[in-house]
């Protein structure tokens, strides 16, 4: 699950993680009352950062909500020492839209924007913590070229990545945190505030049970202090039952609409932009129904994976996400059936279509338990459908559906 | 010869009165009398029987422990069905007491779970296999897991998947070209699991009666990558190889946890280029995962056409004998004996 980088700081902040400090707020009027405030303990220069799930913002462009074309503002992040031009910004910022190289053309809607201090900066830094798949460990990255996105930096200079491995049994060592230190050039003070941070960096990571932190850039200030400038923080959806404050933090509108009803039946899907919609239980399966479909010459609508527990319930709800996508013009049901009986998908099939109105052609493919019993009760159905012998077949007749 | 089960298979299956402990158990006492005991803490001394939906086929003695299990009923693999809060201390739990192949079915275990666990057994002298997986089946001999028993035969081709219903869709083209399994290993499709594509190549590579591999990898991570190359130094025999998620958009995780494309690393294209470069046949295409198998290892199977033909019949066939029978002896079917008589009807045809 993604978090905004109002509610990572704030947890960073509880476990003693130094950040850029900040107000989140909904309204101009908000904005200026928080910097106001923020004046009253002696800061004098702020940063209005647009609040969305998605990277790139500062390099993003602001959209007037109705008028896409109007352009409000480049840079989703702005700096000022002016407390009118602050408000301008919240409400240029505000209820619009912005668009990233992460977001897609649509954008994402600012809800709030953090009104944080402005900050006197030495020098960024990156610092990161992820699951390293090769070692089945977690890792601390540390870089001299913070601020700018680390893919690209270890694609291109993949020796100015630091690593620092953790034995979980005894976590993150500040020996380990010195060593970055040292290699990252850090010396006196500033070495030891940054052995510091990253020490304080991990335990928030294991606390919150995360699967990605990723500072960036940390910064040195002109006195010498370590701070989180920008946080991001993915949590493992696996841990959000140990942590309800944290899974409090989803914030449904940064997702989308389909996927969020999906989760309330939990069922597995993501959406995509081709016109074939595809419902298939396995995870497996399912992305390999995506490339054959693919292979035969038409685009898949969607991944859904219906799971090991299908059941007429979660076909008809497979049915209704698949067609609230006005791009689907076909649909393909393929179910391997093992411990899920062909002839159960297909008498939820067969609900289904007298529930949901299918206006477009569905194709079926089952095999494995109970297959012709499954075909049996299809063909009986009277609904119109294609049945598919196997995986190719079915593609195939896909394609021929669409081309119609 | 197989791996990692066989008839010398002792099962212990943790969170055995669990609804899918129990269901899975019936399937599994139905192709065997390989489960020794079962484990519920609290319900030690009990017999299990079943539940009122699954029976099981024989009584399989409860303990509170797995320590109890190994020292009483001398189990020497277990499998998992607890539930993802408590599968990764079900795992200690096992190979503290002595086990030396750990089967972890659960799915949605915590990956800071697994790391603490992956990194506490990984000098031990045991096999983990999991999590988020189908199990481990050895065609005729022993079934530890939740795949369906009857669409595998017996044989010589092994099996490594990252994948659950896609492993049965490639053994389903297998069977149905009469090419058997020597094990298929359902390894799983977490970000950190015990048993890696690099380490079921090399329990393979000892095996004298397995003459190729099936190898069904997807995005996210490297460990085909890893495979490949060791593959390349080290393994002469053939290697079919389908990589899942071809269509996958970047970022998004594809049902399975480890199933993601992060930071432009792990796409199945990275992959196929890396597999290929290694000798390993890769097929583009899910549907020609059996029939590549057949022509790789000299099987004559006549046209493609002809061959997508079979599958579909032998499936129909297999579906048509199942769905006639009693659910009573449908289990029975799934037993290696009655997968014998299934051979020779197809032989009489």
């Amino acid at each position: 699950m993604n978090i905004h980088e109002y509610q990572a700081k704030e947890i960073l902040k509880n476990y003693g993680v130094p950040i850029q400090e900040g107000i989140p707020v909904s309204t101009a009027t908000e904005a200026s009352e928080a910097a106001k405030a923020m004046k009253g303990r002696g800061i004098n220069a702020w940063v209005v950062k647009a609040q969305i799930h998605a990277g790139g913002r500062g390099k993003g462009t602001i959209y007037h909500h109705k008028e896409r074309n109007e352009v409000l503002l480049h840079g989703g992040v702005k700096f000022t020492t002016d407390l009118d031009k602050l408000k301008e910004y919240a409400e240029k910022m505000l209820g619009n839209v912005l668009v990233t190289h992460q977001t897609g053309d649509a954008g994402k809607t600012i809800k709030k924007v953090l009104v944080a201090e402005g900050l006197d900066i030495e020098k960024e830094y990156y610092v990161g913590v992820v699951l390293d798949r090769v070692h089945s460990q977690y890792v601390i990255m540390a870089s001299t070229e913070g601020g700018v996105e680390i893919e690209k930096v270890a694609a291109e200079h993949p020796e100015k990545i630091l690593k620092e491995y953790v034995n979980p049994s005894i976590g993150f060592r500040p020996y380990q945190a010195t060593r970055l230190a040292l290699a990252l050039g850090l010396e006196g003070d500033i070495q030891k505030n940054f052995v510091k941070f990253a020490v304080a960096l991990y335990n928030a990571f294991v606390g919150t049970d995360a699967s990605l932190f990723e500072i960036n850039p940390l910064v040195i200030t002109k006195d010498k202090r370590v701070v989180a400038l920008d946080a991001k923080i993915n949590l493992d959806d696996n841990a959000l039952d140990r942590h309800p404050a944290l899974a409090a933090l989803r914030d449904k509108d940064e997702e989308d609409p389909l996927e969020v009803e999906a989760s309330k039946y939990n069922l597995n899907y993501v959406k995509l932009d081709g016109n074939v919609g595809c419902m298939v239980n396995g995870a497996g399966l399912a992305m390999a129904t995506m490339d054959i479909i693919k292979l035969a010459g038409a685009t898949p609508a969607n991944f859904l994976d219906v799971g090991g527990g299908a059941n007429p319930e979660t076909v008809e709800n497979g049915f209704k996400l698949i067609l609230s996508d006005p791009n689907v013009k076909a649909i393909l049901i393929n179910i391997f059936g093992g411990i899920v009986r062909c002839d159960r998908i297909a008498t939820g099939v067969v609900q289904a279509a007298k529930n949901v109105k299918i206006r477009v052609p569905l194709i079926v493919r089952l095999q494995g338990t109970n297959a012709i019993e499954a075909k049996e009760i299809l063909r009986h159905s009277g609904i119109p459908m294609k049945v598919a012998d196997d995986l190719a077949d079915a593609a195939q007749l896909v394609v021929e559906s669409i081309k119609k | 010869m197989s791996v990692l089960v066989d008839r010398k298979t002792r099962l212990v299956v943790q969170g055995i009165t669990g609804k899918e402990g129990t269901f899975h158990t019936s399937q599994m006492t139905a192709y065997g009398r390989y489960v020794v005991a079962g484990v519920t803490p609290g319900k030690g001394g009990l017999k299990y029987k079943g539940n009122e939906k699954d029976k099981l086929k024989y009584e399989v003695p409860i303990y509170n422990s797995v320590a109890d299990a190994v020292k009483l009923s001398r189990a020497n693999t277990s499998v998992i069905f607890v539930p993802p809060a408590f599968a990764a201390d079900a795992i200690i739990e096992a190979a503290e007491a002595g086990i030396k192949t750990i089967i972890c079915i659960t799915e949605g275990i915590p990956t800071s779970d697994m790391v603490r666990a992956y990194n506490y057994i990984k000098d031990k002298d045991v096999h983990l296999v999991g999590p988020n997986c189908p199990g481990v089946i050895s065609p005729g001999k022993c079934k530890v897991g939740i795949m369906p028993a009857f669409i595998h035969r017996p044989g010589r081709v092994g099996v490594i998947s990252r994948s659950g219903t896609l492993t049965y869709e490639a053994v389903g083209q297998l069977s149905a070209l009469k090419i058997g399994q020597s094990t298929c290993i359902g390894i799983g499709g977490d970000p950190v699991i015990g048993t890696r594509f690099v380490d079921a190549f090399k329990l393979f590579a000892d095996d004298r009666d397995t003459d190729g591999i099936v190898m069904i990898g997807e995005i996210g991570g490297t460990a085909e990558e890893e495979a490949a190359a060791w593959v390349k130094k080290n393994y002469k025999k053939p290697v079919v190889a389908f990589i899942a998620g071809q269509t996958a958009p970047p970022g998004r995780r594809m049902g399975h946890a480890g199933a993601i494309i992060s930071g432009g690393k792990g796409t199945a294209e990275e992959k196929m280029k890396a597999l290929k470069a290694a000798g390993i046949t890769v097929v583009k295409s899910p549907a020609d995962i059996g029939i590549t198998m057949a022509e790789v290892l000299g099987i004559k199977v006549k046209t493609k056409k002809a061959a997508a033909k079979k599958i579909e019949k032998n499936a129909d066939k297999k579906a048509v004998k199942k769905g006639k029978k009693t659910l009573k002896k449908e289990k029975k079917k799934d037993k290696p004996k009655h997968k014998k008589k299934d051979k020779k009807k197809h032989k009489k045809k």
